[in-house]
């Protein structure tokens, strides 16, 4: 028992279940209202791009360019799903078939690509979301351009928060694991990796494979939000920003990611009134916190909540 | 039956031959020496041997549990958990990892402990971690470097990272070990440190150790035979004694009597 209920965990579900009291008792208050609901989903489904992207990009060191074409795969099988069967379960449903259809994708495409390294993995693994989209664009049963309308809006913070929390169990318990430090090994060298034992191109494909299945969750997610989705939105541009989030957070850090989801979801929402200015804006922002910390937010460092507490408690006693 | 018989081995890299006809054989529990001048191809042969390069002609036979196995285009992890571990001449540790990660990554081919298992964290996974984390601290006791279990691995003096690149192969429980190099850049008491941990490595895990190195110091105190590669070529073979007054050897490093 002492492994499951420890003083750790215990303030990480403390520190969970207090941040989703006070965001939902601000939505019942009515303080959030439909307009900044929006944003709060938004940033929602972001972290969860964000995490899954983190384990791919961050732990294993695989620069993949592919994550809109996950979510896509995830979107569209939740909103043909829910046109069935249009409540909560049709939900679960279609993001189980999400998974295992996203994974079988990643695993067909992870066999030849992960052969290659760095820029050539990213532009492959960019041509193969490319892929996807096309074929979404020219299926039948997906609409073509004009994209699936009128999902039913099954997505709520509660939901959502749930499935990020998932998210990141499966993310920190796989890389607290032998197979996540075998994962980091390959991105630290994979040579030594290899001759350490390590079946790296095993270790590389399971870490994409798993990335790609999260993905496709918040695609699902997302489809079940915003009641409309096309092909055009699941472009170049969504694995981009997903990738700005990661690389801003700090690559290898889950804290970043969803601190820097927040932040630049903060960015956007006060950046509306700005119209045309606003992407000028965002770059900018964005260019100026690099320059000030190039590794990211967090670098490769985790926020330590325990830690956070323990800090206070000694100053307190002083 | 030697452990490890390698023969006719050929690598040609192009136009270039690295190594040429090289046979050799290691004994179990025996401590051999492969010496030569810089660019004789002694690296080359540790990559064939370790399944980082094909050869291009040639067998390497290895005996695992009775049975002989060929090496010839095995991948580097098959060959490691076959049971032949290696050192790296420009050290290649998890810079950005903890020096026990490191050790611990050595140990994932024994993880019985599966993907699913270790995420939903079944009471395997624990049972799993705490024997893991036992036998890595064990290690990192016997290389002295248990009192630097969680700094990173770049943090390390140089000296220390040449241990803990030791304590990471043996984590793979090998039967073999090749070390690159492993007194490169160490001062004279430093390598007789070395040269009493080799020994002792090798007593207390049985096993065979096959060893590059320029110090003849520690070639010589150190190991019962030694091969000497020039030019890709296996020159001569022996007790050092017998290869101090061997004169092929002599005229590859001083150059031929005028």
């Amino acid at each position: 028992m002492k492994h499951y209920v420890n003083k750790n965990t215990m303030t990480w579900t403390l520190f969970a279940a207090v941040v989703f009291a006070l965001i939902e008792g601000l939505i019942l208050a009515d303080i959030l209202d439909s307009y900044y609901q929006v944003t709060l989903i938004t940033i929602c489904i972001n972290i969860i791009l964000a995490l899954s992207l983190n384990l791919i990009i961050g732990y294993s060191g695989q620069f993949s360019l592919g994550h809109a074409g996950f979510m896509a795969i995830g979107a569209y099988c939740a909103a043909l799903t829910l046109a069935k069967l249009p409540n909560l379960m049709g939900l679960l449903l279609g993001i189980l078939i999400g998974i295992v259809i996203s994974g079988i994708i990643a695993l067909i495409i992870a066999i030849p690509t992960l052969r290659l390294r760095g820029d050539y993995l990213a532009i492959a693994t960019l041509g193969f979301s490319e892929v996807i989209r096309i074929a979404i664009l020219n299926m039948d049963v997906t609409g073509g351009a004009a994209g699936l309308s009128n999902i039913p809006k099954i997505t709520t913070f509660p939901v959502i928060y749930i499935f990020i929390l998932i998210t990141l169990i499966v993310i920190v318990n796989f890389a607290r694991s032998s197979h996540g430090r075998a994962c980091a090994s390959v991105r630290e060298d994979e040579i030594a990796s290899e001759s350490m034992g390590v079946n790296t191109t095993k270790y590389k494909t399971l870490a994409f494979v798993i990335g790609a299945a999260l993905a496709s969750v918040g695609g699902a997610l997302y489809a079940a939000y915003f009641y409309v989705i096309n092909p055009g939105t699941f472009g170049f541009q969504k694995s981009i920003d997903i990738l700005v989030i990661v690389v801003f957070g700090g690559m290898g850090s889950l804290t970043g990611s969803i601190v820097a989801a927040i932040i630049l979801g903060f960015i956007t929402l006060a950046l509306q009134s700005f119209a045309e200015l606003r992407m000028i804006l965002y770059a900018v922002a964005i260019i100026v916190i690099m320059i000030y910390r190039p590794s990211g937010l967090f670098g490769n460092k985790e926020l330590n909540i325990t830690k956070l507490f323990k800090k206070k408690e000694r100053k307190e006693a002083k | 039956m030697a452990l490890l018989s390698i023969k006719n081995l050929t690598k040609n890299f192009g136009g270039l031959c690295a190594n040429s006809n090289i046979s050799m054989e290691i004994d179990d529990g025996e401590l051999v020496g492969l010496i030569g001048p810089n660019g004789a191809g002694k690296t080359t042969l540790f990559n064939m041997l370790t399944g980082v390069y094909e050869p291009s002609e040639g067998t390497i036979d290895f005996v695992r549990d009775g049975k002989e196995v060929r090496l010839n285009g095995k991948k580097p992890y098959v060959v490691t958990a076959l049971g032949l571990a290696r050192t790296f001449q420009n050290i290649r540790l998890f810079q950005n990892l903890s020096v026990i990660d490191n050790v611990k990554i050595a140990m994932n081919k024994d993880v019985k402990c599966g993907v699913v298992a270790s995420i939903l964290r079944f009471p395997m996974f624990f049972k799993e971690e705490e024997r893991i984390e036992k036998e890595a601290l064990e290690l990192l006791d016997i290389l002295h470097l248990a009192d630097k279990k969680d700094e990173l691995a770049c943090n390390l003096p140089y000296g220390e990272q040449r241990r803990l690149e030791i304590a990471r192969a043996l984590a793979t429980r090998p039967k073999l070990l090749f070390l690159d190099e492993p007194a490169a850049g160490m001062n004279p008491q430093e390598t007789a440190e070395l040269t009493q941990l080799i020994r002792r490595i090798k007593d207390e895990f049985h096993i065979s150790v096959l060893l590059i190195e320029h110090d003849m110091s520690l070639v010589m105190n150190l190991c019962e035979r030694i091969y000497v590669l020039d030019y890709g070529k296996c020159i001569a073979s022996g007790t050092p004694a017998e290869i101090q007054t061997n004169k092929r050897v002599i005229e590859a490093y001083l150059g031929e009597e005028v």
